[in-house]
Formats: C-alpha cells, sequence, structure tokens
C-alpha cells in the first residue's frame, strides 16, 4: 500500500510544473466555491432563522407601501391568532450613510412576547420599555459599533426626518439582546414605535408590515389567507406568507441565489473538469510505455486502474481541501468586516460538506477514462510502439 | 538438466492484419531445461519477439499448448496472468524501461509492491539485487544519472529481485557498445550458471547468442536448432 502510494506520489511530482498549475485551478475553483456558498447562506439565512409560528403581512403591491397602524388590532381579532406587532423600515444610519443597518420601530413588549428568541437580562427590558428614547441593539452590532448599555448615540434616518427637519435622532442604549441558541440575527436593532411615530414628519399611524403570531403552524396557510380576506377589496390590500417565505421573498429580490452561485459553480467545474481531465489523459498517455512495464511485471489491470485513479483523486481532494479551507478563511476574513451588510456571512458546514463530496467526484471522473484506458492497455501494443 | 521448464507444442499465433489473417508461428514444439541459457536468434520479423511474449505471458497462443514450470498458461485469464509473471518471470527489455521518476533502488524494488513484505524488506531484497548487478553504490542515482550499461544492470536487478525461475531478455545488448554489451553477457552468465537462473534470451548478436549454452535459430515463423 505504501510502495503504491509512493509510486502515486513519484508520477505527481515528476511534472511538478504540470501538478502545481492543476492543482492551482482545482484550489481556486473551491476556493470560490466555498466563497459562494458563504454568500448563498449569507441571502437564505433570514429564511433559516424564520419562525414556523409567525406570519408577516405586507401590503399587497410592495413591501415599501405603509399598511395602516389600524390594521394590527384587526388582525388580532382573527381566528388563530395569538398575537400580532409590526415593524417599520427606518434605513437607519449611524455615521456613514453607505452603512445602513436594520432599526425597527415596533411595540417592544409585543417584540419581546413574538420573538422570544431575542434574550436580554430583566432589568434591561425595563429600562428600555421606560425609556422612550430607547433602543435595543444585537450584541454583534453593538460589537461592531463599539456600543454599550448606557451609552447615548444619535442615529440618522435616510427615510423619515423628524418634525423640525432633521434627520438625526437620538437615542440612548438600553439593552443588547442575544439571539438564544443562535436562532436570531443579532445584527440589528429596535426603537420604541410611539417614539418614531409621533417625532417624525410624514407618514403617521402607518406601519411597514405586521408581524403575526399564530396558534398552529400548520394552520399558517389557512390563517394568512383569513388575513389577505379580511382587508380584501380595501384600498390597502395585504398580502401574508410565512415569516420564512417572506425572508426567501427578500432576498429574491437580489435575484435567485442560490440558482445564480449554482450556474457560476456549474461553470467553473465544467471547464476544471476538461482542464483536470485533458492533464489527467496527457499524463497517462506519456506514460503508456512505463504502464506497460508494470503490467509486464505483473500489476494487474485493476492496479494498474487503481494508481491512475489515486492520481486524479489526490489532486482532487488535496486541492479541494486547500480551496475550501482558503474560501473559508476569506469568508471569514470578510464577514468580520462586511457584518452590517451580510449578518449570515459565514462559512456555510454544507457548503463544505458537499465540497469535499464534489472533490471525490471530480478526482473519480477525471481520472475514470484515462485509468480505464491504462488498465486497458495492451503490454505488446504498447511495448511495440517504442 | 533433465526437466523442461518450458514446454512448447504445437503453438501457433496468428495476428489479423485488416481482413488478413497473418500466421506468425506455424505449430511450433520448443522445450527448454531448468538452469539452461538459451538464445533465440533469427532474422526480423522471424517471430521472436511474439515467442517471447508467448512464453512470457504477455500474449495468448491461437492453439496449442505453453507449460511453464508445469502450469498450462494459455488457459489463464489475463489477471492470472499478471499475478504469474510477478511470480514466476522476469523480464530485461532492450532499453531498459527504467521508471525515469525513481532511483535505482526503488525501480528494483517495483516488482516486489506486488507482494506482501515491509518497506525494509523490500530495500533489503533491493540492495541485495543490486549487489549482485554490481551497481549496490548506484542505488540513489535516477535513470538519467546512470550510463546505458548500469541501467541495464538496474533492469536486471529489477528482473532478479523476486527470484522467479525465468529470465527472458529481448535484445538486452542491442543498445550497448561492445564492452559494456560483454559486460552484461557476463552477469547473464553469472546468473545462469552461479544463481542457477533458466535465462531466454532474444538476440541479433551472433557474438551474443555464443555466450549461451544453446542457440535456437527462428525463420518464418518456425525453429531450427543450431549446431
Amino acid at each position: 500500500m505504501m510502495g503504491s502510494l509512493m509510486l502515486v506520489g513519484k508520477n505527481l511530482t515528476r511534472t511538478k510544473l504540470r501538478t502545481l498549475f492543476t492543482l492551482a485551478s482545482v484550489i481556486i475553483a473551491f476556493m470560490l466555491f466555498a466563497l459562494l456558498g458563504g454568500i448563498s447562506r449569507a441571502f437564505s439565512v433570514g429564511v433559516e432563522l424564520a419562525g414556523a409560528d409567525r406570519l408577516i403581512t405586507l401590503h399587497r403591491v410592495s413591501f415599501i407601501q405603509p399598511l395602516p397602524l389600524s390594521y394590527v388590532q384587526r388582525i388580532r381579532g382573527i381566528e388563530g391568532v395569538i398575537d400580532a406587532t409590526h415593524q417599520t423600515w427606518f434605513g437607519a444610519y449611524f455615521q456613514d450613510p453607505r452603512s445602513q443597518f436594520g432599526l425597527f420601530p415596533t411595540e417592544l413588549e409585543e417584540l419581546r412576547r413574538i420573538y422570544p428568541e431575542l434574550e436580554m437580562p430583566v432589568d434591561q427590558w425595563q429600562a428600555l420599555l421606560n425609556n422612550q428614547t430607547g433602543l435595543m441593539v444585537g450584541r454583534a452590532m453593538a460589537e461592531s459599533y463599539g456600543w454599550s448599555v448606557g451609552d447615548q448615540v444619535p442615529l440618522f434616518s435616510s427615510i423619515y426626518p423628524r418634525q423640525d427637519g432633521s434627520y438625526s435622532w437620538p437615542f440612548v442604549i438600553e439593552g443588547i439582546f442575544t439571539g438564544a441558541g443562535n436562532e436570531a440575527d443579532e445584527q440589528q436593532a429596535f426603537m420604541h414605535y410611539d417614539y418614531f411615530n409621533e417625532g417624525r414628519a410624514f407618514g403617521r399611524d402607518s406601519v411597514g408590515w405586521v408581524i403575526t403570531q399564530i396558534e398552529d403552524p400548520d394552520r399558517a396557510d389557512e390563517v394568512a389567507q383569513a388575513i389577505d380576506r379580511r382587508f380584501a377589496n380595501s384600498p390597502t390590500e395585504t398580502k401574508t406568507s410565512t415569516e420564512a417565505g417572506f425572508a426567501a421573498g427578500f432576498a429574491s429580490q437580489f435575484g435567485n441565489i442560490g440558482l445564480i452561485v449554482q450556474m457560476i459553480m456549474g461553470c467553473v467545474f465544467f471547464t476544471l473538469l476538461l482542464i483536470t481531465g485533458n492533464t489527467m489523459a496527457q499524463a497517462v498517455r506519456e506514460r503508456t510505455g512505463e504502464l506497460a512495464v508494470l503490467k509486464t511485471i505483473g500489476f494487474s489491470d485493476r492496479r494498474v486502474l487503481g494508481l491512475v485513479l489515486a492520481e486524479s483523486l489526490t489532486v482532487a481532494i488535496v486541492g479541494g481541501v486547500i480551496g475550501l479551507a482558503l474560501g473559508s478563511l476569506a469568508v471569514q476574513g470578510a464577514a468580520s468586516v462586511m457584518a452590517q451588510f451580510f449578518p449570515g456571512l459565514a462559512p456555510s458546514v454544507g457548503a463544505l460538506g458537499w465540497g469535499l463530496l464534489l472533490a471525490v467526484v471530480l478526482g473519480l471522473v477525471t481520472g475514470a477514462l484515462p485509468a480505464w484506458q491504462a488498465s486497458r492497455l495492451r503490454v505488446i501494443d504498447a511495448l511495440g510502439r517504442q | 538438466m533433465s526437466e523442461a521448464i518450458v514446454d512448447l507444442d504445437q503453438v501457433v499465433k496468428t495476428f489479423r492484419k485488416g481482413r488478413e489473417k497473418v500466421e506468425v508461428l506455424h505449430g511450433l514444439d520448443l522445450k527448454i531445461q531448468r538452469g539452461e541459457f538459451c538464445a533465440l536468434m533469427g532474422p526480423s520479423g522471424s517471430g521472436k519477439t511474439t515467442l517471447l511474449n508467448l512464453i512470457g505471458g504477455l500474449d495468448q497462443p491461437t492453439s496449442g499448448r505453453i507449460s511453464v514450470n508445469g502450469e498450462r498458461i494459455e488457459q489463464l485469464s489475463s489477471r492470472q496472468l499478471a499475478g504469474w509473471r510477478a511470480r514466476h518471470v522476469g523480464f530485461i527489455f532492450q532499453f531498459y524501461n527504467l521508471m525515469p521518476m525513481l532511483n535505482a533502488r526503488r525501480n528494483v524494488e517495483l516488482p516486489l509492491l506486488l507482494k506482501k513484505m515491509s518497506g525494509k524488506e523490500r530495500r533489503e531484497r533491493a540492495m541485495t539485487a543490486l549487489e549482485i548487478v554490481g551497481l549496490a553504490d548506484r542505488a540513489r542515482h535516477l535513470p538519467r544519472e546512470l550510463s546505458g550499461g548500469q541501467e541495464q544492470r538496474v533492469a536486471i536487478a529489477r528482473a532478479i529481485v523476486s527470484d522467479p525461475d525465468l529470465l527472458l531478455a529481448d535484445e538486452p545488448t542491442g543498445d550497448l557498445d561492445r564492452t559494456t554489451a560483454d559486460d552484461i553477457l557476463d552477469l547473464l552468465n553469472t546468473l545462469n550458471e552461479r544463481h542457477g537462473k533458466t535465462i531466454l534470451m532474444v538476440t541479433h548478436d551472433p557474438a551474443a547468442a555464443e555466450r549461451a549454452g544453446r542457440i535456437v535459430q527462428m525463420d518464418k515463423g518456425a525453429l531450427a536448432e543450431a549446431a
């Protein structure tokens, strides 16, 4: 076994430059795979974190069209609904207008009931509820901006001016929440709706969307239809979906990220297949005589097939592992810099697993034909050619 | 010399060239005794290499029987033949056919990769074979760092390392100058006389053939014993 591995290693290192170039192309492809896996995860993380028992109700036309505040109360009266609250996109930024983040005016007490995964010490909850300018921020966001409880921070809205015309809204950080069991996005913040509603220059008594907690997740479609029926034929018709459906729909506004990633990777791996396959085939063609000698001294067809396959598998797996590792490091690096834009950006364990599997498949596919040809090689033909 | 290690009985080999069938060997009978050093001579196209391929289990006869060391090799499958070659035959080629990326010792070790033995044992046996051919001091040299004669010695060490019953040499001196060729023939003689190896050597060179104990002439696919 060790002797055969030695033979595989010696064959791979005999043309160092060619092996290095092939390895480099495999590494780059798998690095891209890990990078795109991370990006794809960033777009789908909202779907993963969505609660099964929550519905989102939006304006039927577009999610940027507001809904009347009164809808919240009317939704609470629908059968199958436990509770309802609302949120609005504030368009917040701290100092750099290009770095907007999710700050949502909402009813904080209802938010606490409907989103139990947002965990915060009781004293912080109390302080937050007692202070109209209080702000609760996710731990990751607080860390990235260097905020702590008690800090006074002026935040700007890119959409809503205050009644005095200023876009600057003063806040006091009263609470820092964590996502229990990593089930909540910690790159967001919440403020009192009343502070927002009374302070803004326009759009009073309107909300961005309504979040409804339902009794039975299995009846989600039924309740969603009941909500939309309630507002049918009104000036503000609604469209209700599960939270996961909403997150998926939101992500799809950027395009079908999963499909785009798959198409890019398809092209990359098809090209890689041709490059690596051709390299392997060439490497075997050049060694026809040597393979014939191995067979002459007693190497069976199967053993020769195994040797060639082992070479292609080694290149694919070594390149794949290095590429995936480098890609994961790059995603981690990017995640720390771009946390506010892509809160879910992180190496995707699923993508890494698929990547490893893909590396094995790549090795087998690229080595299959040359290995088969090598195993079928007739000694007398090959040696007669020399 | 009472036991035939190679016994051919009415061996016919036909090749297909396009639509035509060409009979290269016409019902050959040949016996080579254990411990014999036999030279096979004849003009190009007479069927020498084809005969060597058949005896070495690299090809199968169209008809007839080939018995080597008591085993009917024409009845073996391709996989069985590979194993049989590893156990019973050592091959020596005109152009040495060493692996260019392996040093001399590693080249010699190649046939031992097919046997269950430790790396240490493999190295020791390879070094013993290199000592027999007088190249122990070149064990770490790559083929490109060796002369033609030295390369052929390494090839001979590779052929004998698994202690086969039969050595088949196809023009082993065909690519060497006279002096080096004599050295190689001396080595083959030593292997035959001192180590008891049975050798069948294909050659065009009458001087090389003279070194063998027996010369068999081939012409147009038929055998004729030389005087």
